[in-house]
This record gives C-alpha cells, structure tokens and sequence, in this order.
C-alpha cells in the first residue's frame, strides 16, 4: 500500500467520523429539545426515546432533569444544567457537555418535572447505566442491580447482556439477570436454571438472594435455593478461613519486620535491646520528614518518597543504633540483664527526645497511589499497601540472609558469634564487627518503620507498641535462628488473627501472650533452638 | 524471742536503718496531728500522703531487690502483683461505698451500674469484709506468682527468659484489666474511696495512720528479708544467683528456693499495692504498665542491689526526683530518667550505697 493511498483512507475515515459526530450531536439536540417541550405525556416519551438513544450525554441529562437542575436559557433557548448555590449558577450546555457560563436564576426557566417524569427517568437510568461506555459504570450498574432485584429491569438488562463485549461484566449481568428472575414472577424451571448463576457466583450477597429465594411457595424453587444457600454457606466459610489466613500473614508480617532486626541483636549477639522498638520509630520519622521535604522541593516525586525514605531510614537507624553500641552497650557485653535496663532507659532518651523535637501528636505519612485500593482473589479481599508490606518484609528477609551467608560481612557475624576469641584470634576485629551488627540490626529496625508508618500512628510511641511483640517473636521463634523468626512471625501472626473473631482483639491477644508463656515452659529455647556449645 | 532472734540476726547499720523508717512513719503523723498549722514543725496532709507513697514504693523495691539482688531473678512483672494487691483493696474499698456513689446502688459499685451489671460477679462476694479482702491481698498474688514461678523454675527458664516470661505476663494482665467486662472498673479503673474501716481516707487522721502502717509494714519486710537473706537459707539463695548448675550439680533443688523467694517478695509486693491504694486513692490498669515494673528495677539498681538498704533508699531518691521534676520540668523528666538508667548501669553498678565502698576501694588500692 503507498504512502498515499494510506493517507487518503485515513483523511476519509476522519471525514466520515467527523460527519457521523456531527450527525449524532444534531440528533441529541433534537431530543434534548422534545424533552423540554409539549405535555407530560409527550415528554415522558421523549425521555425514553433519550434513553434508548444510547447517547452518551443522556445520562447526566436524565440525571440532571430528575434533580430539577435542568433549565432553559432565557436568551437563546439553549438547554443547560445550572449547578451551584446562591446567586450565580455554573452552566453547563446540556448537549455538548462544554462549559457555557455563569447565569442568575431569573436568566433562566427551570424544566418543570412531576412523580411521574421522576419514576421514568428512575426506570430509565438503571438500564442507561447498563449501557454507559464506561466499563466500570456498566459493572457498578450490574452490581446494583443484582442487589435490588427490580423485575422492571429485565428488559434492559436482557438489552445490555447482547451488547455487551466485556466478558467479566457481561458475568455481572447475568448474575443480576439471574437474581432479578428470582424476584420477578418467572415460572419454576427459569427460577431454578437463575439459582444455579447466583449459587455459582458465591459471595454474601449471593446468599442474601438465595435465602430470599428459599422462602418461595414453589417446592421446587425452595429446595434448590435451600440446596445452593448451605453450599454457598459451606464456600463462604472456606474463603472466610483462607482470609484469615491472609489476615494472619499480614500481621505476622509486619510482625517479622519489627522483630527481624531484633532477631539480629538479641538473636546472634545476646544483647537486649529495649531501644529497638525507638529504632523502628525514628524510622517512620525520618519517613515523615523525607516526605515533607519532597512535598515542598519536588512534588512530582511525592509517589516515590517512601522508597527515597528506605535507604535513609536505614541509615539514619543504623548509625543511631551504631552510636549507641560504641557508647553504651559495648561497656556491658556479658552483663545481659544490666544492657536491658540501660536500653530501656535510652529507649526513653530517644521517646522524649522525638517529643520534643516533633511534638505529642500523631504525624501523618500519606500512602502513595501504587499501594492504595485493593483487589479480590476469590472472595478474599487483598489491599496493595498491605499485600507491598508482606513483599518487603520478605524481601527484607531475603537480604538478611544473603548477607549472612554470602558475604564477609555476615562470615565474620557469626564467626564472632559462635566464638568470639577464636574470631578474635583469626584477626577478625570484633568490636567494628559488634558495631556493624547492632547497626545493622538497628537498621532494619529503620526499614521496618519505613513500613509501619504507612499503617500505623506515627507517634513518639510508635515503638514502645511492638517492643513486646517483637521479643516474643524471637523467643517463640528460638534465638539465633532466621527461620524461627519468620515462623515465629507467621505463626503468631495466623493465630492472633483465627482467634479474633472468636475472642476479640484484645482476649486474642491476651490468649497468644499466655499461650507463649506456656510454650516458653516447655521449650525454653524456643521452636528452633541452637543445638550444641553455642547454647550455654 | 523470736524478736531478739531476728534483732540479733541485722547488721548494726541495718537495725538503725529499721529504727529510722519506724521513727519517720510515727514523727510524721505526730506533728500533723499535734503541732498548730502556724509552727515550722507542722507537716501538712500532701507530705504524709507523698511519704506514705514512696514508703509503699520502697516495699515494692525491697520486693524485687530479693528476688533480682539476691537470686539474681529479674522480674520485669512485679509491679502486677503490686497492682493486684492494691486492687483487691481496691475492691474492698468500693464495697464500702455503698449507697454514697452516683447511682446509689447498695450493692453494685458505680462502675458496674454504669455498664448494665445485673448482680455482682462471683469473685466480688466476700470483698464487702476487710478481713476477706486482707488475706486475698497475700493471697492473689502470692498464688499468681506460685503458678508462674513453678512452671518456670521447673522447666529452668532462667536470666533473659523468665524476665520477658514476667514482662509478658503484666502485659497480659495490663490489656486484661483494660476490658471492661473483667469486671474490674475497665480503663478508669476505681476510685472515689469513702471509708477504710469505717475510717474516711480523706482525714489527716487516717492518712497518718496509713502513712504509719507503710512504714510497720516496711520495717517488717525488712526484719523478715534480713532473716531470710541471714540464714542458711540465705547463703544458698545467693549461691543459686552466682552459679545456678553447681549449686544443682551439689544436690541443692533449686527450684525451690527460688519459687519460695519469689512467691515471698510477691507477697509483700501485694502487701505494698493494697496500702498503696487508699493513700493515692485510685486503682487503674496502668499500674500494670511494662514500664512500671521496670521503673521498680531502677529504684533498686540506684539505690544498690544486694543490700537491703539500698532499695529503700533508691526508691526514695527516684521518687522525689520524679515528683519534683514532673512537677517543675516535665520535658525534662524522661530524660532524666533514662539517663538515670544508663549512668547507673554504666558507672554505680552497685548504687549510691555501694558508692561509698567504691570509693574506698579506690582510696586503698592507688599508688
């Protein structure tokens, strides 16, 4: 094909856009026209005419005219819809959709409407929606529908299953044709085919239709919908329990967040760190603060600011976290119990200190766009800022695990651990690498507020709410072992969550915390524990 | 005689020491009592009531210093048997309301009217008589800590464990007693007090005679820890605190010295909170705050662990330096505080009684 004769067709396509366009607006005028004119009866048939049209103006039109915001120009006779309050009201030219002005109300002559225009144009707006080219209207209108069962609607809906080019929306509409069968007075073998979709379909609002169905006269129609309503029931509990599940893993992420860092301190170098719940806090501060610099030197990164804050809340926690071992903890090694009070202590320091600096109150940390909303799996429900919270942590704990394993860094953490005079002996420098530990520690701690702040208050107390959590992680899991933290983290994780519903948050809570005390009896060394020398 | 047995069995300094606290628990009430408001020598009601506080904060001291001083346990849980003394107290005290609360109930208190209780739950029969509720002060705890104590010594949870074992169970217990259907006042918890024996807690009288009993009540403990820690009994305890298997490996069992002491300082960890209550006059949840049990642990490392003294002493010094801060400087007060915990970690390992003997080691030993 040449140049040119391309460049013909495409010039004529455009012509023939351009005519049909043209053709269509002066077709809306002229039923935009009908339904401002003549006697409630000529106009309630020209509402349906409009609506039938398939304009895609018809229905802000409708909408505005049912609202009484539809008036006539006094000076041209252009139909607009006058929107706003007190004197001036913002016009909008009703058939082109584009901004026409300003106009007071004596400008104007409102479009007088009664019950009965009001019922119509009602009628009429759930099946125009149903053809609305916008996908996520269409779906929305299915959804509606399929909830309040309106028998009027079948014709409309039947209209829009043939139209229909989605396949998940034309599902919807099935499902909502279905569930509107059900209401309507269709014979028995029609309803029962209808329980079968709505059955299929699973979730509570299923089992809202079907128990409606089941009180049916019909003996028939009442078994199925019977039938399908306990499977219905029986699936739900099952999702039910895998969202838990999800629940459970949620937590128990955010769980192995805050308390892998520990796992680091407490785990591999034996000293207790009361402060790490602080060092998780200055974390989702340094996350504030990074944020509100973007905000007011480079708005168009505001998307990108909690993952600019990652690296700088590690380093921020972990040179604190550093300071803190050359200057307090390194005098204590050996004396555990002596480090545990001196830690708390500092973790007061630091409390007080971020009040005094920021101030009592909560700080907000506004989420980016990529982790708000939520999507279905199923009928389970998953947010995004949850579901980038558990891909981090498990990130997080992937990292961890290369370093120790794969790089000098991690050989000499836990020579050092496993025998500190042999470390030493070898030529390894234990104090920088005692220091480099705790201020990795401290800084996952950083990394793990990072996340916090997206889902919690980022208060002074941030920290001080996840202290005791994050020990007892640790000491469930068993000291020293990576993989009893993020079983340790899961497990408690899953727990607390099954035990809500039946116990409440705070019993289940309540409940896990005594079910560790008990455990802690029985293993005192934790799920996984260190076997051999190491022990003692 | 067993008064002469226990007298002969104190140090000298400590017996000053004892006399000293009796002296202050019966000067104080005294000079309220008798001297005219105008004379310099008169001592206004808040002072009898602030001592009558850091006297009850002393016990609690001497409490955890038996246990952490003196058998090397370290309980970060002991203010929740110091918080379940002073509510079962506390309880006592709301029975004797009776019809002068808001809803003038006869029976219920005010809190229980207020959240729709029909009739008093099971556990509160008994509290309208102060001489239930005074063995159920020894008792609760007492028995919290044998439940906790005997699994735990048993199954050698030792040192860092059993310190987050104890900090979990007064964590347990904080969000317990938060929920309002415990049946124990929720969040507010209780307060309001009218009489303590038919006596009103509000009178000077009756504080003085409260601010007298916590000073009995320490000096007591203090007798009784004295013979504890003196006798042979005493010599094993800290034998278990400074090498736990070899005392096993000789054949000690030393579970059962440790539960013995640890039930003990419970006790009078109890016997602490339920004086505690009618002096401040309210009882609520936050007693049971982690922080609290570690503040306790403070008091002891300042004032000396290991010495009998020096928890009373170190629970006085912190107290008043918290009364007096939070009320002059309240930024200043957590950082004192935490700086406190490290200073004295780092440079008085063994507190300001300690501190004497510090320094006199460092006169002998230059040159």
């Amino acid at each position: 094909m040449s140049l040119k004769r391309l460049l013909g067709r495409v010039v004529g396509a455009l012509a023939i856009l351009l005519v049909a366009g043209s053709a269509f607006a002066a077709d809306l005028t002229t039923l935009v026209a009908n339904l401002v004119t003549g006697g409630y009866s000529e106009r309630d048939a020209a509402i349906t005419a409009l609506a039938a049209s398939g304009e895609e103006r018809a229905a802000p039109i409708l909408q505005a005219l049912g609202a009484g915001e539809l008036y006539v120009r006094n000076a041209d006779k252009v139909v607009v819809i006058a929107k706003g309050s007190g004197k001036q009201l913002a016009l909008t030219d009703a058939v082109t959709g584009k901004e026409a002005g300003t106009a007071t109300e004596d400008d104007l002559e409102r479009v007088k409407i009664n019950n009965r225009l009001r019922g119509t144009i009602e009628s009429v707006m759930g099946s125009l929606t149903l053809m609305n080219p916008d996908p996520r209207v269409r779906r929305a209108a299915a959804q509606a529908l399929f909830s309040r069962r309106d028998p009027s609607a079948l014709e409309g809906l039947d209209k829009a299953i043939a139209a229909e080019k989605d396949n998940g929306i034309k599902r919807a509409m099935v499902e909502a044709r279905a569930s509107v069968v059900l209401a309507s007075d269709a014979p028995a073998d029609k309803k029962v085919e209808a329980i079968a979709i709505v059955r299929d379909r699973g979730d509570r609002d299923a089992m809202g239709v079907l128990q409606a169905a089941a009180a049916s006269p019909d003996e028939t129609v009442k078994a199925a919908a019977t039938a399908a309503a306990d499977a219905v029931r029986q699936s739900l509990a099952a999702w039910a329990g895998a969202q838990n599940v999800w629940y459970g893993i949620s937590l128990g992420s955010v769980l192995l967040l805050a308390a892998i860092g520990l796992a680091i301190t407490f785990g591999t170098m034996g000293v207790i760190n009361m402060a790490h719940g602080e060092m998780v806090m200055l974390g989702a501060y340094t996350t504030f603060v990074v944020q509100q610099a973007i905000r007011s030197a480079a708005p168009q990164l505001n998307d990108f600011s909690i993952v600019i804050a990652l690296p700088l809340a590690f380093l921020v926690s972990g040179l604190v976290g550093i300071l803190i071992e050359r200057s307090i903890i390194r005098f204590l090694y050996g004396r555990t119990l002596d480090t545990l009070l001196a830690t708390w202590g500092l973790s007061l320091v630091l409390q007080q200190a971020v009040r005094s600096a920021f101030g009592p109150t909560n700080r907000e940390v506004a989420s980016p766009s990529w982790m708000s909303g939520a999507f279905k799996v199923g009928q389970i429900d998953v947010t995004y800022g949850r579901l980038w919270i558990v891909i981090f942590a498990l990130a997080v704990f992937a990292a961890l695990l290369l370093l120790l394993r794969k790089t000098p860094l991690g050989l000499y953490m836990r020579a050092v651990t496993q025998n500190r005079p042999m470390a030493s002996a070898m030529g390894i420098r234990t104090p920088r690498v005692d220091a480099l530990t705790f201020g990795l520690g401290s800084g996952i701690a950083g990394l793990a507020g990072v996340a916090l702040s997206q889902i919690d208050n980022v208060s002074p107390n941030l920290g001080q709410g996840y202290i005791i959590d994050s020990f007892m992680v640790v000491v469930f899991g068993g000291v020293g072992n990576l993989f009893g933290t993020l079983v340790g983290a899961t497990a408690l994780g899953v727990v607390n969550k099954f035990l809500e519903p039946y116990a409440g948050a705070v019993l289940g809570k309540i409940l896990v915390l005594v079910f560790i005390i008990l455990f802690i009896q029985r293993r005192p060394r934790g799920l996984f524990a260190l076997k051999g020398r190491s022990v003692e | 005689m067993i008064t002469r047995f226990l007298w002969n069995g104190m140090s000298r300094n400590l017996r000053l020491f004892v006399l000293l606290v009796l002296a202050i628990g019966i000067a104080l009430p005294l000079l309220n009592q008798l001297m005219p408001r105008t004379s310099p020598f008169y001592v206004p009601a808040y002072v009898l009531q602030l001592v009558g506080k850091y006297l009850c904060y002393a016990a609690l001291a001497l409490a955890v210093d038996l246990v952490w001083g003196f058998c090397g346990i370290l309980s970060l849980g002991h203010a929740a048997f110091f918080a379940l003394g002073g509510y079962c107290m506390g309880m006592y005290l709301m029975r004797q309301i009776g019809t002068r609360g808001v809803y003038g109930n006869p029976v219920l208190p005010d809190f229980m009217v207020f959240l729709n209780y029909k009739e008093l739950p099971w556990f509160w029969h008994g509290f309208d008589s102060f001489w239930f509720a005074a063995p159920m002060i020894v008792i609760v705890p007492s028995a919290l800590a044998l439940a906790l104590g005997w699994f735990a010594f048993r199954s050698r949870v030792t040192g860092v464990y059993l310190s987050i074992i104890t900090q979990a169970m007064t964590y347990a217990l904080l969000l317990a007693f938060f929920r309002n259907d415990m049946g124990f006042g929720g969040n507010n918890g209780m307060t309001d007090f009218k009489d303590i024996l038919g006596f009103s807690v509000q009178s000077d009288a009756t504080r003085g005679v409260l601010c007298f009993a916590s000073a009995l009540a320490l000096a007591i403990f203090l007798v009784i820890s004295a013979a504890v820690v003196g006798s042979r009994f005493g010599k094993a305890l800290t034998a278990v605190r400074d090498a736990e298997s070899r005392m096993r490996f000789l054949g000690y069992r030393v579970e059962g010295y440790k539960l013995f002491v640890f039930v003990l300082s419970a006790a009078m960890a109890g016997i602490a909170g339920a004086l505690y209550v009618p002096q401040v006059g309210i009882i609520n949840p936050s007693e049971f705050a982690p922080g609290n049990s570690i503040e306790a642990v403070l008091w002891v490392a300042v004032g000396g662990r290991g010495t009998l003294i020096g928890p009373v002493v170190g629970a006085f010094i912190v107290n008043w330096a918290k009364t007096y801060l939070t009320g002059a400087l309240p930024e200043v007060w957590l950082f004192a505080l935490g700086a406190l915990f490290i200073l004295v970690t780092l440079f008085l390992p063994k507190g300001v009684v300690g501190l004497w003997g510090q320094i006199k080691a460092r006169r002998a030993q230059p040159a």
